[in-house]
């Protein structure tokens, strides 16, 4: 039971891990070596094993520049891997210094759960899987049918609120990891499987035949996923926001990870205070003044982490709509650097 | 404790200083004393510890929650419930659906383990070995892995909706599970019960009296014609004065699903099926255990007052056994409901599954509601000791008249 030893860590060893003291998180990440990093259990393209064992994903990517920032080495990584139940608990307790695993950014998972989400990694939707046999078109064709989907997140609630907005009548099977849905729906048990929308090209790449199986058009909710960490401690959010940030102001001020040598040199100011040659930026987050160059020397831009994960380098194959830069029509966009 | 209150008092004192104390007296009284005052504080450091913290990294907490609207859905319910209802109907529908798993569970385990039990003592050697096999292989794989085994293996075999597997037009199996026509109470369906009840109770009175005749008089009364002809004939009568108690409603397949009548989702026919066969493996031992500790003297004695072997099993050996069998029994059925909690592996919408689950990566409220769940299922626990407990006390107070 993980899950309650993951209960008695916040009932009684939260105190020493996680006064809120301010600084408290990059020092202990520091003094222990590495940083620990919660990731999914496998999803492919935002956090997954490859076949050497090393993770890899838009969302791993994010540990991958933290790590290079802090201890200019990203494999000085602690991976756990946690259940969509799970991951709010290892983070409360102290277990995980930032959770970083495709998790919506919702109101109440911003207050009532004691942490902070830092900003917003991949715009995503809920949608619909079916199988082509079923000959369905839309997702206003799906009345009574069954369901499948992972417990523990918040598409149990969007796909309620769905069927119920529209008057249709289905049956809910909630498991407890994602591949075990998967397997119930690939064995027949439901008609439809539901997820954010990169989970379901994620997880049809998972079934023994994936050309039979359709994503529909609908996407039914806004999931906005993102990194996460405890209230309390400011440093360490600013830390983790400004990763981000910075990954995104790096692919619109055009530094990609070849030619960061280059643009460190360049007579921007915009670029001179990015890479610490004017100022002491990276200092201000209790960083050092390379930051902003170790990040992209190490995961690249956000648009190449993107394509590499998920985009055209990838099996997913997933276009850039929502997650492109606000000025190229989407809606990514990161204050500056400044 | 009732030899406690008659006795006189200066005993009472005695007596109470030898529980607390034992042989060391009113030293070791104070000591005890001591002892659970240092369990107290630290369960009280222990709480306001954890308030404390919660308090700091400002993680909501209190039981307020319960009352909120839940807002998912769950895939079977015995009372009536939607999405609009609160976590602490939640909480109900789950507990509901761990104690029906847990009841099926329990009744199968125990009639197959005694099927086991009575094979593998069989002198038939082919019978022997064969439940002697099912003992071995069940119980030395791990349960959670017979769940899937059993779910997927089940889902496998069985078709899609629209290729059920019909009988009569009204029984559909498919992989959406059994579905039954669903009887419809009518105005005759009040007086059929009374009639049904009424027929059970004389029934049970007849077998009583009969029973009776035999010992006092020695007349033998044949019980089983009477109850028969009681228990069909006055729901009969009642049917045919009042109407139909009920009507069907035959289920149609409609879209994807069936709509109307009854179905057992597959969830809970594989979970019932990997916990009782599971559970049954060692309950089987457990009687076998039981049976053998039965001095062989007492079979031959029965037979050779000319009691066939069914009889002198169920007369002389099976009452001298269940004193052995009680107990570690008890602990079976126990490990039956915990294991229950593994659920939420094949979708099935337990306890754990959805107030553990669901709900609590809903609201984050971890500890609470974990307590809350620790707590429903050592109140289950307890029950189900208390009952067991009752009946081993029934049995001894037979021994003793």
């Amino acid at each position: 039971m993980k899950r309650v030893s993951l209960v008695l860590m916040l009932a009684f060893a939260a105190p020493l891990a996680a006064q809120p003291a301010g600084a408290q998180t990059l020092k202990a990440i520091k003094d222990r070596g590495q940083l620990s990093c919660g990731v999914s259990q496998g999803l492919p393209g935002f956090s997954a094993p490859d076949d050497k064992g090393n993770w890899t994903g838009l969302d791993v990517d994010i540990c991958r520049a933290l790590a290079a920032e802090i201890f200019d080495d990203p494999t000085k990584i602690k991976f756990v891997p946690l259940s969509a139940k799970d991951r709010f608990t290892a983070l409360q307790s102290g277990e995980i210094d930032v959770l970083s695993r495709n998790t919506t950014w919702t109101l109440s998972r911003d207050t009532a759960l004691g942490a902070n989400f830092t900003g917003v990694t991949y715009y995503d939707g809920q949608g619909f899987m079916v199988k082509k046999s079923l000959k369905v078109n839309s997702a206003l064709e799906l009345s009574n049918a069954s369901v499948c989907v992972q417990t523990g997140t918040t598409t149990e609630q969007n796909l309620a609120d769905y069927f119920k907005s529209n008057n249709m009548k289905y049956e809910v099977i909630a498991f407890g990891t994602n591949d075990e849905a998967v397997k119930a729906y690939e064995s027949g048990r439901c008609d439809v499987f539901t997820d954010d929308v990169s989970g379901l090209y994620a997880d049809r790449l998972k079934l023994s035949n994936p050309a039979d199986h359709v994503v529909l058009p609908e996407v039914i909710s806004k999931e906005p996923l993102g990194p996460m960490v405890r209230h309390g401690d400011d440093q360490w959010f600013d830390i983790v926001k400004w990763t981000l940030f910075a990954m995104i102001d790096a692919e619109e001020l055009g530094v990609t990870q070849k030619n960061v040598d280059d643009m460190a040199k360049s007579d921007k100011p915009e670029l001179k205070r990015a890479f610490g040659t004017d100022g002491n930026l990276g200092e201000q987050l209790g960083l050092t003044k390379d930051w902003f160059s170790r990040i992209i020397k190490t995961v690249g831009n956000y648009g190449e982490s993107y394509e590499r994960n998920v985009g055209a380098g990838s099996k997913l194959q997933i276009a850039r709509g929502l997650n492109q830069l606000w000025n190229k029509g989407g809606i990514q966009y990161a204050p500056p650097i400044r | 404790m009732s030899t406690v209150s008659r006795s006189p008092p200066p005993q009472v004192a005695l007596r109470l200083k030898r529980a607390l104390g034992g042989r060391a007296g009113w030293g070791g009284f104070v000591l005890q004393i001591l002892f659970v005052l240092i369990l107290v504080w630290i369960g009280y450091e222990i709480f306001v510890n954890a308030r404390s913290n919660l308090e700091n990294q400002r993680i909501t907490s209190g039981f307020g929650f319960l009352n909120n609207t839940a807002g998912f859905d769950v895939s079977q319910s015995l009372i009536p419930y939607s999405g609009s209802d609160t976590y602490a109907r939640v909480l109900l529908v789950g507990l509901l659906n761990t104690i029906l798993v847990s009841v099926i569970g329990i009744i199968f385990a125990t009639l197959i383990g005694f099927i086991v039990a009575l094979g593998r003592l069989s002198p038939n050697w082919l019978m022997s070995r064969v439940a002697g096999g099912y003992v071995e292989l069940i119980r030395n794989l791990p349960v959670l892995f017979q769940m899937l085994f059993w779910y997927l293996a089940v889902l496998a075999a069985l078709p899609g909706p629209r290729q059920s597997v019909s009988l009569f037009g009204a029984f559909f199996l498919n992989n959406r599970g059994l579905i039954i026509p669903r009887p419809i109470g009518q105005a005759g369906l009040a007086p059929f019960m009374v009639a049904l009840l009424v027929a059970i109770v004389a029934s049970i009175i007849v077998h009583y009296y009969a029973r009776r005749q035999l010992f006092e008089k020695g007349k033998a009364i044949k019980v089983w014609p009477i109850a028969l002809g009681l228990l069909i004939g006055l729901p009969l009568l009642t049917t045919l004065v009042f109407g139909a108690p009920f009507t069907v409603e035959i289920p149609k397949l409609k879209g994807f699903n069936f709509a109307g009548g009854v179905r057992v989702i597959p969830e809970l026919v594989a979970l019932a099926v990997a916990l009782s066969t599971y559970t049954a493996a060692f309950i089987a031992e457990i009687i076998r255990a039981g049976i053998l500790a039965v001095h062989k003297g007492q079979m031959e004695a029965g037979l050779s007052l000319g009691l066939g072997r069914g009889s002198v099993l169920r007369l002389i050996v099976i009452p001298q056994a269940m004193r052995v069998i009680l107990p570690p029994l008890t602990s079976q059925y126990l490990n039956l409901t915990k294991n229950s909690s593994l659920a939420v592996a094949i979708g099935y919408p337990d306890l754990v599954s959805v107030f553990a689950g669901t709900t609590l990566s809903q609201t984050g409220q971890a500890i609470e509601i974990i307590a809350i769940t620790m707590g429903v299922y050592l109140v289950l626990s307890l029950l189900t000791s208390a009952i067991m407990n009752f009946y081993n006390w029934r049995l001894s107070q037979g021994f003793g008249t």
